[in-house]
């Protein structure tokens, strides 16, 4: 916003009297918001400048006062009261007295009952950091025992679980997520398949084109790429959403009235998230391939079926079933983070925002530290 | 250019003007034709029972809601106006508390306070810090600059939000529902707040409530508003209507009684 005073109507100071004796300053016009600043700055020199021994201020002109320019008139008061000053106010209108009386002097001197917040040194900093990870640390893995004891639960007693709810979700974070993911991935195949032909032109060795983009995408971008718009787009949702009902105390309802809130708002989520990820995982790759195949059909001069022929052989059920296990463990920390960041909010709109943008950040962290602990397991497991 | 002469010039008309306002949404009209003034350092208290529209007779006085037909003028300047300048004159000009303080959660008392100061004001942040100090000690509050909102028990919170309306020392100030939410010993405080700051700054007070002690205690006129009449059934001094109205309903209203004829009996 752009920064305008009102144009000030005038105020006047006259000063009356001999430097370093008794002086008269007499206030007229209005003594207010708009003016404080000069009216501050005004005063105070005045003061330096004649130096009285006896100060009286005369308030009869004055045509308008507001608080704040009570402000003015009781700083200066204090200004001479630390220059030990014999001052007075005089003819004080009743207008004015009454303004005057409701400022407490007390109170304006009174230190605030908190300090800084943020003077804090970079040990505390440190100290307080590694605490809050700690205590987060322990809360993330209660409530994922807590979640995966009602995923038990809910295999058990399949009548148990709101089925409606996962449905919805499904749609939300499966369906409407299609389009972007579908570009994405179709996306990102077409540049990897270019840019891998360009580099193996030179060797000849085109025909690798199809196995090298079939097992990067299949194995790893796939899944990742899913997984980081599934954290982006359905993650936040549902730490926002739960969040928010913390916030309008719709959580501590639902507990009043007898219901496990990890059942009832996290669990169709996450079930949700289950089955959809992997199936959203699995067209990733094939749009992933299809932006292959336009490279090579394009670009390389491989017919369409020499190129899908080549993808087919490269790939086996061994490449494919792994990677989609990876894609549900995924959802099941991105729908699971997501739910405990929203639990986890406290206080108003800010807290809401917080809890968001961290479920973000936990399941894109969650995501690569479990797809490189997959990368070893699969290695050492031969697959 | 407009000049602060535009708002001391009207010094002797009534601050706000309401004229011939109606309120409608979509079908749905909540009132029609309402016409009265508010007098300079007068409270003028706005009652009536729930849903006859005196919240959105108070959104339609602070601008948050463009009249279906009719008009406000406050300080002399139509709200429906579109001229920049002069809106920003008149929000200078005025201050509203919200039911529930409205604080922003991220910011500090301080911060709260002083935001329309930095905002509206070129005044140095050491000064700022001396009007907010200053602000904070009228509604009780000294010492509490550093708290967050979420710190503060909700009678605080209202004060605090009404340091923040009263900021710029504002001409208007407006009361959603002041003492809403409150315990009795809080919503006295308030009301004694409320009375001392407008015998002592001389703002104006728009307050709208329902809490017959509060109307009691702080209102020096009343305006009262009815669902079915669509409009002001009755104005004057509540002491004065509360023994002596014709009007059975305003005498249901200040005695307490179910309504002879507001929500007819189901058999």
């Amino acid at each position: 916003m752009k920064k305008r005073a009102v144009t000030p109507l005038p105020y006047s100071i006259e000063v009356a009297g001999e430097k370093g004796k008794e002086v008269v300053f007499s206030l007229g016009g209005r003594i207010a918001l708009e003016n404080l600043r000069s009216l501050n700055s005004g005063v105070q020199a005045r003061l330096q400048e004649m130096a009285p021994a006896k100060l009286t201020v005369d308030l009869s002109r004055v045509e308008y006062l507001d608080s704040a320019g009570a402000l003015v008139l009781l700083k200066l008061q204090q200004a001479a009261r630390t220059r030990s000053l014999d001052f007075q106010f005089a003819n004080i209108p009743a207008t004015v007295r009454g303004i005057m009386d409701l400022l407490d002097r007390e109170d304006l001197a009174a230190p605030p009952l908190i300090k800084d917040r943020d003077a804090t040194n970079l040990v505390e900093e440190l100290g307080g950091g590694a605490k809050r990870f700690t205590e987060d640390l322990v809360q993330v893995t209660t409530f994922l025992g807590e979640l995966l004891r009602a995923l038990a639960y809910a295999l058990l007693h399949p009548r148990s679980v709101r089925w409606n709810d996962v449905a919805s979700y499904m749609k939300r974070a499966g369906m409407d997520g299609l389009p972007i993911v579908s570009l994405i991935s179709f996306l990102l195949g077409l540049i990897l398949a270019f840019m891998s032909s360009l580099q193996l032109k030179q060797f000849g060795a085109n025909v690798y084109v199809a196995p090298l983009l079939a097992i990067a995408v299949v194995k790893e971008l796939g899944p990742i790429m899913t997984a980081i718009l599934v954290a982006g787009r359905s993650g936040s949702a549902f730490a926002a959403e739960i969040g928010t009902m913390k916030v309008n105390e719709e959580v501590d309802a639902l507990i009043t009235m007898g219901f496990d809130p990890i059942r009832f708002l996290a669990l169709p989520k996450v079930l949700a998230a289950m089955v959809v990820v992997p199936l959203l995982t699995l067209y990733a790759d094939i749009c992933g391939i299809a932006g292959g195949l336009v490279v090579g059909v394009l670009g390389l001069d491989l017919t369409a079926y020499t190129y899908l022929q080549d993808t087919r052989t490269s790939l086996t059920i061994l490449d494919i079933v792994p990677s989609l296990i990876k894609a549900g463990v995924f959802a099941l920390l991105i729908a699971g983070i997501g739910c405990q960041r929203g639990f986890q909010v406290r206080g108003g709109a800010e807290a809401v925002g917080t809890a968001t943008t961290s479920a973000v950040v936990a399941a894109l962290f969650l995501i690569i530290v479990t797809d490189s602990a997959f990368a070893l397991a699969f290695h050492y497991l031969g697959i | 250019m407009l000049k602060l002469e535009t708002i001391q010039d009207s010094l002797q008309t009534p601050i706000i003007e309401v004229d011939e306002l109606t309120a409608r949404f979509g079908d749905n009209t909540i009132f029609e034709g309402v016409s009265f003034q508010v007098n300079r350092g007068e409270i003028l208290v706005i009652l009536g029972g729930s849903g006859c529209g005196k919240s959105t007779l108070l959104k339609h006085m602070v601008g948050l809601i463009q009249p279906a037909g009719g008009k406000v003028i406050l300080s002399g300047i139509d709200m429906r106006t579109d001229a920049a300048e002069e809106l920003r004159l008149v929000k200078m000009g005025m201050g509203v508390l919200f039911q529930s303080g409205a604080l922003f959660g991220s910011m500090t008392l301080a911060e709260n306070v002083g935001l329309p100061l930095q905002e509206y004001t070129d005044l140095s942040p050491r000064e700022i810090q001396d009007i907010v100090k200053m602000k904070l000690a009228l509604v009780n509050l000294a010492g509490y600059e550093n708290h967050l909102p979420e710190e503060i028990s909700g009678g605080m919170k209202k004060r605090a939000g009404l340091a923040r309306a009263m900021a710029l020392d504002p001409h208007v100030l407006f009361f959603d529902e002041p003492s809403a939410g409150l315990d009795p010993i809080s919503a006295a405080e308030l009301d004694i707040l409320i009375k001392s700051i407008n015998a002592g700054l001389g703002t104006t007070m728009v307050v709208v409530t329902h809490e017959l002690e509060s109307i009691s205690s702080i209102a020096h006129r009343i305006i009262m508003l009815d669902k079915n009449a669509r409009g002001i059934i009755a104005q004057g001094d509540p002491r004065e209507l509360k023994d002596h109205s014709p009007d059975p309903r305003v005498a249901d209203f200040f005695n307490r009684r179910p309504g002879t004829g507001h929500q007819p009996k189901r058999n």
